[in-house]
């Protein structure tokens, strides 16, 4: 009995460390790009329901696992505030480990040139930023092979 | 024949570019477009030169910013085709990429929501690229300037994408209304956010 016990605590406590998606204002993104730090800050914008966004999704994912302590990624997730349960359940069932939020602003036009004026408004985008010399990359489509690993050596610091 | 090859190849690349204008920018005279409605039926931008204006909404079945959108596009017809700014939809997805936005599908979708507008294919997406159409959906609103169309606004619907009666800024109509009643529109450019077009390679 004490084993069932023990399983079910164990499942309850591992179920646990899935993350679900912090939903944050604007403020909360403009500090994120604004951190200072020394490493490269990939932020990817992305949603569920944004196919080309998905699939380049793994590509983040393998950098987030190499736990290179120069890189860190953030993932910015664009679905609707209401549908939250649909984005933690693709971080459950994707296995999601880097950090995601969900930006809850609406009215995109009051927020969107202050993360990149060139930015048209579709995802996949994705800014680097170096937190150090404050140097900065975007990319507003999808990224092609090899791409990801290109520009963050490019950002990274000599 | 190789050393041919490469500079021949770049003479062309580069000619394709030059001969492409610039997409539109508002003040812009609008070029004629002939592309096929989901009735089988082709329409022209010219059909139109009794109107006022149009609203010329590039737009598609399976974006779900075109489908949050989708009963606002409705409502802005029925509330301005009388008034001679009819809406004139265009779906210039590749279907090869989206599957949902064929030509079939696309009739289906006009025929279920009672479209009493066109629901036009834009087949080699010639038309969005010359608008510079980039996201769906991405509003262009023309107003009539002597026999040709000129480019008035270009950007979003509203600023609430999730509920329309939640939105603080109806773009399209306050740039329409403004045109009805003579005058200068307050915000004529702004970013349509939606999905990207899913342009062919």
């Amino acid at each position: 009995m004490s084993n069932v016990f023990a399983t079910i605590l164990l499942c309850v406590s591992l179920s646990s460390f899935a993350q679900e998606a912090e939903v944050i204002k604007f403020d909360k993104l403009h500090s994120l790009l604004e951190e200072k730090g020394e490493q490269v800050h990939i932020i990817n914008f992305w949603a569920t329901w944004c196919a080309p966004c998905v699939k380049e999704l793994p590509l983040f994912e393998a950098i987030s696992a190499k736990n290179d302590p120069r890189v860190k990624v953030t993932l910015i997730s664009l679905d609707f505030a209401d549908e939250i349960n649909k984005v933690n359940a693709f971080i459950h069932r994707r296995k999601i480990k880097s950090k995601v939020f969900l930006l809850d602003e609406i009215d995109y036009n009051s927020w969107i040139d202050r993360v990149e004026e060139s930015w048209g408004g579709a995802i996949p985008a994705t800014l680097f930023i170096n937190q150090q010399t404050g140097q900065r990359k975007f990319i507003d489509r999808e990224l092609k092979d090899g791409e990801l690993e290109k520009v963050i050596e490019s950002l990274m610091n000599q | 024949m190789k050393k041919i090859k490469f500079p021949l190849a770049l003479i062309c690349v580069v000619a394709l570019f030059s001969f492409e204008n610039p997409p539109y920018e508002v003040g812009d005279s609008v070029a004629d477009f002939k592309l096929k409605n989901v009735d089988g039926k082709m329409v022209s931008l010219s059909d139109y030169k009794d109107q006022n204006g149009a609203i010329v909404i590039f737009d598609c079945n399976t974006c779900p910013y075109s489908k949050a959108y989708n009963g606002r596009i409705i409502d802005l017809n029925d509330k301005y085709a009388s008034k001679g700014f009819p809406v004139i939809t265009i779906n210039p997805n590749d279907p090869e990429i989206s599957p949902g936005d064929s030509f079939k599908e696309m009739a289906s979708q006009a025929k279920k929501k009672g479209y009493e507008f066109p629901y036009l294919q834009d087949e080699t997406q010639q038309v969005a690229r010359s608008f510079g159409a980039t996201n769906t959906p991405h509003v262009f609103v023309l107003e009539k300037d002597g026999q040709n169309f000129k480019v008035a606004y270009i950007g979003t619907i509203d600023n609430n994408s999730r509920d329309g009666s939640a939105a603080t800024k109806k773009y399209v109509e306050e740039a329409v209304d403004a045109l009805l009643g003579d005058k200068a529109i307050s915000t004529t450019r702004t970013k349509a956010i939606g999905c990207g077009i899913k342009w062919r390679d």
